[in-house]
C-alpha cells in the first residue's frame, strides 16, 4: 500500500516536472512573432485545396512564421483569377495554366511559380455503362458521348471545367443534349450530383478521395498525361494595383516554395488516404 | 438515413464536451446576427411607425418599397455589398470586406425591411379610434408613441422574430461578403456549407442541429416575452 502511494507520488511529481519543463521549453522556443506593417493578406484560391484540408494545415504555419493574417477566399480557379486580375486579392493559388497565362503575360500577376501537381481522373458508375475503363482521356470522352451516358460538368469556369472543355475539344466533340448536365457548382457538389444521377464526371483526384465515402463512383480513367493537374502560386502585381499587400504576397510565395512547406505538401493526406494528394514541384525546380 | 441519426449524436457530443471551436462559431453567429437584428430593429421600427402614422407624398411608393424589400434575394444583396466593398469599389476605403462588419451590413439590408414591414402592419392593425383616445387623454407625443408600441407589442415582437429568422438562416450573402474565414467570419451556416464540401456530412448535420437549437432558444425567449408579459394598464 505504502509502496503504491509512494510510486503514485513519484509519478505525479515527474508529470508535474515534465509539464513545467514543457512550458519552459515552449516559452523559451517561442520567439517574438514578427509583426508586419500591413498584416492583412487576401489569398484568392481554388476551392479544392480547402476541401482537402491542405490550407487548414499550411495557413496556420504561415501565420505563426510570419505574423501575417491570411484571409483565404475560395472559388473556382476562373473566379479566383478574376479577383486577382482586379487587384481584389494579394496572392493566388490556382490550377488553370491556360487561364492564368494571359494575366501573367499582361503583367497582372508576377512571381508566377510552379507549386505542385496531382492528377485528374474520370470517375463514373461502378458498372461503367459506356465501357470507358482503362481508356485514354479523350477516348473515354468519345465513348461517353457516343453512348449518351450521363456526364456532369462543373460548368463554372473552374480549373477542372477548363480542363474538361479542353478534353472535349481534343476529342472533337461539342457536348450537348440531355445526357450532358451542367452543374454550375464546386467539385464536391458536382461529384455528389454525378453519383446521384449515376453519371460520369472529371474530377481532381484529391477532392474525389476526400468525398469517396459519400459517392458511388469508381475511378475509371487515370494515369493519362493529358490529365495532369498543375497548381501555381503567384503575386498580384503591386505596380498595377497600389492597394495590394506586396510584402505579404512575396512572403506567402516564399513560404509556399520553402523546402519545409513543400515537404508538408508532399506528405499531406498520406496517413488518411494511404497515398499523397499532391506532388510538390518547387523542390525539383531547385528554388 | 444514418447521417441524420449520427449527426444528432455528434451534436449532443459536441455540446456536452463543449468543443471550443464549435462554441466559438456559435457565439460568433449569435454576436453577428444579434447585432444585425438589433440595428434592423433600431432602423426598421421607426420607419414602420412613420409609414403607418404619417401621411405624405410618395408614402404608397415607400410602403411598396418596404414590402418589396421583405422579399429581397439574399444572394443579390450579398453581390451588391460585395461589389461595393471591393478594394477598388465605391466603398473600398472602408476596408470592410471579409469582416464581421461587412456581414452585418448585408444582413441589416436583408432584415430591416422585414422589421419595418411587420411594424407597419402591426401599427396599422390598431383601431384608429384608439389613437384618438390616447391623445384625448392628454398624452404627449412620446407617451402617445410609447402607448401605441405597447398596444402593437404582439406584432412588433413578430417583427423582431422574423428579422432574426432571416439573418440567422442566411448563407449566400454571409459567404460572399464574409468569406467564411476561420476565427473571424466563420458562422454556423457557412461552416455547414463548407463541411458538406469537405464530405463530412455527419459534422454538417451536427452543426445544423446546433443551429436549429440556437434559433429555437432565441425565438422561444422572444415568444415568451411576446406572450407572457402583462400589459400595463
Amino acid at each position: 500500500m505504502k509502496k503504491n502511494s509512494l510510486w503514485l507520488c513519484g509519478l505525479v511529481v515527474l508529470l508535474l516536472l515534465g509539464l513545467a519543463a514543457g512550458c519552459a521549453k515552449k516559452q523559451a522556443q517561442a520567439p517574438q512573432p514578427p509583426s508586419p506593417a500591413n498584416k492583412n493578406l487576401i489569398l484568392s484560391s481554388t476551392t479544392d485545396v480547402q476541401d482537402t484540408g491542405l490550407m487548414d494545415v499550411l495557413i496556420p504555419m504561415f501565420q505563426t512564421q510570419t505574423g501575417y493574417v491570411v484571409k483565404p477566399i475560395y472559388n473556382g480557379s476562373g473566379q479566383a483569377i478574376a479577383l486577382g486580375a482586379k487587384g481584389e486579392a494579394d496572392v493566388l493559388i490556382t490550377h488553370a495554366p491556360s487561364a492564368e497565362k494571359p494575366d501573367v503575360d499582361n503583367g497582372d500577376f508576377i512571381n508566377y511559380q510552379l507549386l505542385m501537381h496531382n492528377s485528374y481522373v474520370v470517375v463514373g458508375p461502378p458498372d461503367d455503362p459506356a465501357k470507358i475503363k482503362g481508356l485514354s482521356a479523350t477516348d473515354s470522352f468519345k465513348k461517353i458521348a457516343a453512348a449518351k451516358a450521363v456526364f456532369v460538368s462543373r460548368g463554372d469556369n473552374s480549373g477542372t471545367n477548363i480542363e474538361e472543355k479542353a478534353l472535349w475539344k481534343q476529342a472533337g466533340i461539342t457536348p450537348s443534349g440531355s445526357w450532358y448536365l451542367n452543374a454550375g457548382q464546386g467539385m464536391a457538389p458536382t461529384l455528389l450530383l454525378a453519383s446521384q444521377k449515376t453519371g460520369y464526371t472529371l474530377t481532381d483526384l484529391s477532392t474525389y478521395l476526400a468525398q469517396q465515402k459519400n459517392l458511388q463512383l469508381d475511378i475509371l480513367v487515370q494515369g493519362d498525361k493529358a490529365l495532369t493537374n498543375i497548381y501555381h502560386v503567384m503575386q498580384v502585381n503591386p505596380a498595377k494595383f497600389s492597394k495590394v499587400n506586396a510584402d505579404g504576397a512575396k512572403a506567402f510565395v516564399d513560404f509556399m516554395l520553402n523546402p519545409n512547406t513543400q515537404k508538408v505538401i508532399a506528405d499531406f493526406g498520406k496517413d488518411k488516404y494511404g497515398q499523397p494528394l499532391y506532388y510538390a514541384d518547387a523542390v525539383k525546380s531547385g528554388s | 438515413m444514418s447521417v441524420i441519426g449520427d449527426g444528432m449524436i455528434q451534436a449532443g457530443r459536441l455540446l456536452i464536451s463543449g468543443d471550443p471551436e464549435v462554441l466559438r462559431i456559435t457565439w460568433r453567429t449569435l454576436q453577428i446576427t444579434g447585432t444585425a437584428t438589433l440595428i434592423s430593429v433600431v432602423i426598421g421600427v421607426p420607419v414602420g411607425v412613420a409609414l403607418a402614422l404619417r401621411k405624405f407624398f410618395g408614402r404608397l411608393l415607400m410602403v411598396s418599397a418596404v414590402n418589396f424589400g421583405m422579399g429581397l434575394p439574399p444572394v443579390v444583396v450579398g453581390l451588391f455589398v460585395w461589389l461595393l466593398l471591393f478594394r477598388y469599389g465605391p466603398l473600398g476605403w472602408l476596408d470592410l470586406l471579409y469582416t464581421p462588419g461587412a456581414m452585418i451590413i448585408a444582413e441589416v439590408i436583408i432584415a430591416f425591411p422585414v422589421v419595418a414591414g411587420f411594424t407597419l402592419a402591426a401599427i396599422q392593425t390598431i383601431n384608429p379610434k384608439m389613437r384618438f383616445q390616447i391623445l384625448a387623454l392628454g398624452a404627449n407625443r412620446w407617451q402617445f408613441l410609447w402607448l401605441l408600441l405597447q398596444e402593437a407589442r404582439l406584432g412588433l415582437l413578430a417583427a423582431v422574430i422574423a428579422g432574426f429568422g432571416s439573418v440567422i438562416s442566411e448563407v449566400g450573402a454571409a459567404m460572399m461578403v464574409g468569406g467564411n474565414i476561420e476565427g473571424l467570419t466563420r458562422v454556423l451556416t457557412t461552416t455547414i456549407d463548407q463541411e458538406v464540401s469537405m464530405g463530412d456530412f455527419v459534422l454538417a448535420m451536427a452543426l445544423s442541429i446546433i443551429l436549429l437549437l440556437l434559433t429555437f432558444i432565441v425565438t422561444a425567449i422572444l415568444t415568451w416575452y411576446q406572450q407572457h408579459r402583462r400589459q400595463p394598464q
